[in-house]
């Protein structure tokens, strides 16, 4: 279509559509973010399909190459991240006109903010250095408080500030260890520095900072803290872009710096270490969310306790036996997660909106505004706890064929014992929703229609869910272009 | 027909039943006629599908789609005589309860919820029965889980939630086993589609490495021991009686225990094969189990005063005798099983439908309380006896086929031991139906009258399925000896398939 720019555009658009609807404001021109999300999503699409017909596609800003210009990179991994970005972001830039303007939010405010956040999203996936890598992590990170902030509540604020200097000082010490490798090797291009750096002390410090940082920002136990109160505080379409990609940003980048960067140096009690980190998130976030009593918190943790699969990908991708499939199945877990997570959190607002709280005590009795919503949210559910026919439980076989095609009995036990403690807390969810009132409740106040826009996002996220557990065959064999050396 | 529309008749079939499902979700709660619409046109076009596959198997054809689902693992549709059996119980029964519950439910609340997720779980069922291979088993096994939870809590009451808890941590449970189990199955020998008399990679694999085989193949018994209701796993199905009778006779009849037996089926036949699953020692105990859950399941039958909850523990006492014939062995025990496998679902839906029928008619609930309810309700109460001396496996009723055939496999394969569990069966069965029958017929009324005003007879929505499910529990007594009951089906599976044993 637009040949070797939709690589550039995909960043760029976002940008551009920010920039532009700052200048004209969201009030005058209302489908201008949809537009622009449109043709991010088409660029996105056409990169995609290169992708996947002549491999991973590299593009050289102004035509500088590097170590003066800057380079985008994309490979199969990219380009799956990519797709599963644009499809939520275009369902969360369709949901969220109708969502500011019936909760009173500052559509101004949102919308450069949240398409700026799409652009250093797409940017992070594609930056082929750790510098660029770092402008765009804090990129995000500035625009996310914000949003966050805009839950308007005191509880909003002390959750966005918290947010921002855990964020900041995961951004410094990421910058702290990117110093030390330009130090040692002159570049700091992903796949180049990593074949000088060997695996020295040097380099083992520079991993470990870099890593201490990705690790804030993908929420992993035990520096998860931030999370909780910031995804369930913002508005919901902003939770569901933090949760089902900013925090997963954080993630990609931890499993893009370790396999691609410094595989040299990922020894097998190190990946045993990560992923333990993983495995503890996994338990610890689904056991926190088991004992919430508010949806949106709910969901929140149980972002905490999915990211932490992504990690398992670390101590399998040093066991032969099980690193491919581990690698396909962290992957998918990946898409899966992104819309799921995107599907939960709306159809949260969903119900935030008509009922004015997300109480799970005060779901019963449900209207027929939101049964829409709540199957989405079951539909989305079963993905997270890897129920079949979904892209969730694609991936839940994939990493568990690994662990146990390897031999790796504890994380296959991590990997079905998660599965079921993300159903004690899902089904607490859907039980409340579907218990009857008490006889002769009455609300304090009418349920609101959901507008059809705002019901119909999340469902068609969530059945997107079940089209990509149908196979995963075409999504896997992307996957393939320009895998890392004994995953692929 | 031409060779395509063959090959996607067992697509179509499950499409039909996800369409119903997402058209009734649609419509929402208000549009009943457009909702009994799309209920009865799904139910009765899956029942002509699934029919013209069975002419179509009879002819010799096969009927197979598969799709790769992931690199090396195959979603895989396949329609042989096994799957047809099952496919077949479930489709009549669909149409069957379909009618039932539109005339139980449909002024109740959230009936959109409630058919929808109605279809949803005959279309898992229908996967179950087509799966081909043990990746597509799995898919739909678990989809059916998800598909009849909101079924089972669909009163919103307390304690219904509280069954609906119970229900997700037995079969959610054992559907983890049932994932650890597959997915080691599949890293030990790849991708096999079900293959009648055993798996051949499987064979091979158990002599390399039999600890492992014997691990893998007790994990998967175990997944599909929780929905089968085998002892100790049967907790859940008692519980699961706050649910609306339409949901308990589904449930009991056609979806969820009846997909567990029909796991252990296609696990020992045509995984493992009956003769490996033998070796590794796994059989044996299997019977042993089955055994002990059909006296234990009669007893416990015995001490309920509700009249649902009598019908459950019954349900888990029957259930087994499909295990058991399957675990014992040898041709006719097998058939035994198999037929039963049908029997126990057109018996238990009759009587189910007859419980509702007292419950939503008279507002009866435990048994005392059907004293001289034959006179007011002759045609339901002549329904229920005839299911419950099927049960009791009087002859020439449906349930005495099963009891025989299972009687003389057992005698062929030297367990003579199996026949005194029949025997004690029998005896239990009768104790704890006997006692309802004397109470509907014999009894006097109540000195009061019943409560409900005017009408003699249940709804005829609610008599006619009982009524139908009641004489086919007759005439698959009667006609056992021709080629479609489901004594001749069976056998007909039994020797095309399974020659070996």
């Amino acid at each position: 279509m637009v040949g070797a720019l939709s690589l550039p555009l995909a960043f760029f658009l976002p940008l551009l559509t920010a920039l532009a609807v700052f200048l004209l404001r969201a009030r005058r021109a209302p489908w201008l973010p949809l537009l622009g999300g449109a043709a991010t999503a088409a660029a996105v699409a056409d990169l995609i399909g290169q992708v996947a017909r002549e491999g991973p596609q590299v593009y050289h800003l102004g035509g500088w190459a590097p170590p003066l210009g800057i380079e985008l990179y994309a490979d199969g991994l990219a380009a799956l991240m990519l797709g599963m970005g644009a499809l939520v972001a275009l369902a969360v830039t369709a949901y969220s006109g109708a969502y500011l303007r019936g909760q009173g939010h500052d559509a101004e405010l949102f919308w450069p903010l949240w398409l700026v956040q799409w652009a250093a999203l797409n940017g992070a996936f594609l930056a082929a250095d750790l510098f660029n890598l770092y402008v765009m992590l804090e990129l995000l990170t500035l625009t996310a408080a914000p949003l966050v902030a805009m839950g308007g509540e005191r509880a909003a604020l002390a959750a966005a500030l918290r947010y921002l200097l855990l964020a900041l000082l995961g951004s410094l010490v990421y910058l702290l260890g990117v110093a030390l490798i330009y130090g040692a090797t002159g570049t700091l291009h992903l796949r180049e520095a990593g074949a000088l750096l060997g695996d020295g002390p040097a380099a083992a410090l520079a991993a470990g900072l870099i890593s201490a940082g990705l690790l804030v920002k993908a929420a992993v136990f035990p520096l998860h803290i931030w999370l909780m109160p910031a995804h369930s505080a913002a508005p919901a379409p902003a939770s569901a872009a933090l949760s089902a990609l900013v925090a997963k940003a954080g993630a990609y980048l931890l499993l893009r710096l370790w396999l691609w960067t410094f595989p040299a140096l990922l020894s097998v009690p190190l990946g045993w270490l990560l992923g333990g980190l993983g495995a503890a998130g996994v338990v610890y976030g689904s056991l926190q969310a088991l004992r919430q009593t508010r949806l949106k918190p709910v969901i929140a943790y149980s972002t905490v306790a999915q990211l932490g699969y992504l990690l398992l990908l670390l101590p399998l991708a040093t066991v032969a036996g099980a690193a491919p499939h581990a690698w396909q199945g962290a992957a998918y877990h990946a898409l899966a997660h992104g819309l799921a997570k995107a599907a939960a959190f709306l159809a949260a607002g969903n119900v935030l909106y008509s009922l004015g709280h997300d109480r799970l005590a005060g779901l019963h009795g449900l209207t027929p505004y939101l049964s829409g919503s709540v199957l989405a949210l079951g539909l989305a559910f079963a993905s997270l706890m890897g129920l079949p026919p979904t892209a969730g439980f694609l991936a839940k076989w994939e990493l568990l064929r690994g662990a146990l095609g390897g031999g790796q009995w504890g994380w296959a036990a991590v990997i079905v014992g998660g599965g079921l403690l993300t159903a004690g807390y899902a089904f607490r969810v859907l039980a409340a929703a579907h218990a009857a009132s008490p006889p002769g409740y009455s609300e304090i106040r009418p349920p609101r229609r959901v507008p059809p826009v705002m019901a119909w996002t999340p469902l068609l996220l969530a059945l997107a869910l079940y089209l990509l557990g149908l196979s995963a065959v075409p999504a896997l064999g992307l996957l393939e272009q320009g895998a890392p050396e004994g995953l692929g | 027909m031409s060779a395509l529309l063959y090959a996607y008749l067992p697509l179509g079939a499950l499409a039909t039943a996800v369409v119903t499902a997402a058209a009734i979700f649609a419509l929402g709660d208000a549009r009943r006629r457009q909702r009994t619409f799309w209920n009865l046109f799904g139910a009765t076009a899956k029942l002509l599908m699934v029919a013209a596959m069975v002419g179509g198997v009879l002819e010799g054809h096969t009927f197979a789609v598969a799709w790769p689902a992931l690199p090396g693992v195959e979603l895989r549709l396949a329609a042989d005589p096994l799957a047809l059996l099952f496919a077949m119980l479930s489709s009549v029964l669909w149409l069957v309860t379909t009618v039932y519950a539109i005339a139980y439910l449909e002024h109740s609340g959230q009936r959109a919820r409630f058919f929808g997720f109605f279809s949803l779980c005959v279309a898992a069922t229908f996967g179950i029965a087509l799966a081909g291979n043990a990746f597509t088993f799995l898919l739909f096994y678990e989809m059916l889980t998800l598909a009849t939870y909101p079924l089972v809590v669909h009163r919103g009451h307390p304690a219904a939630l509280a069954a609906g808890r119970l229900y997700l941590a037995h079969t959610l449970g054992g559907g983890a086993a049932l994932l650890a189990g597959t997915v080691a199955l599949y890293a030990a020998v790849g991708e096999q589609p079900f293959t009648a008399g055993g798996i051949p990679a499987v064979a091979l694999w158990a002599e390399q490495a039999p600890a492992a085989a014997t691990a893998v193949l007790v994990l998967l018994l175990a997944g599909v021991a929780v929905k089968a209701a085998l002892f100790p796993l049967q907790g859940w199905l008692p519980a699961a009686m706050v649910a609306p009778a339409p949901v308990s006779a589904l449930l009991h009849a056609v979806a969820v225990v009846k997909a567990g037996a029909f796991g252990v089926v296609r696990i020992i036949e045509d995984v493992y094969g009956y003769p490996l699953a033998a070796e590794l020692g796994v059989t044996p105990a299997l019977a042993g189990l089955a055994a002990v859950t059909v006296v234990y399941g009669s007893v416990r039958a015995l001490a309920q005063v509700d009249l649902k909850r009598r019908l459950a523990f019954s349900t888990v006492s029957q259930v087994s005798f499909i295990s058991l014939g399957v675990a014992l062995g040898g041709p006719l025990a097998l058939i035994g099983g198999l037929a039963h496998l049908v029997h126990q679902g057109v018996m238990k839906i009759t009587l189910f439908f007859c419980a509702g029928n007292y419950a939503e008619t008279l507002g009866i609930h435990r048994i005392d309380a059907l004293n001289g309810v034959g006179r007011r309700m002759p045609a339901t109460s002549a329904a229920f006896t005839v299911a419950a001396l099927g049960m009791i496996g009087l002859p020439p009723l449906a349930g005495f086929i099963s009891k025989w055939y299972l009687g003389i496999g057992a005698l062929a394969q030297g367990q003579a031991w199996v026949v005194g569990v029949l025997a004690a069966s029998t005896l239990l069965n009768a104790a704890y139906f006997l006692p309802v029958l004397r109470r509907i017929w014999l009894l006097p009324p109540p000195a009061a009258g019943f409560p409900g005003a005017g009408g003699a007879e249940a709804h005829r929505g609610l008599l006619i399925p009982a009524l139908l499910t009641a004489a086919a529990v007759l005439l698959a007594g009667l006609l056992a000896a021709t080629a479609f009951s489901p004594l001749g089906w069976a056998e007909r599976i039994v020797e095309r398939g399974y020659p070996g044993l």
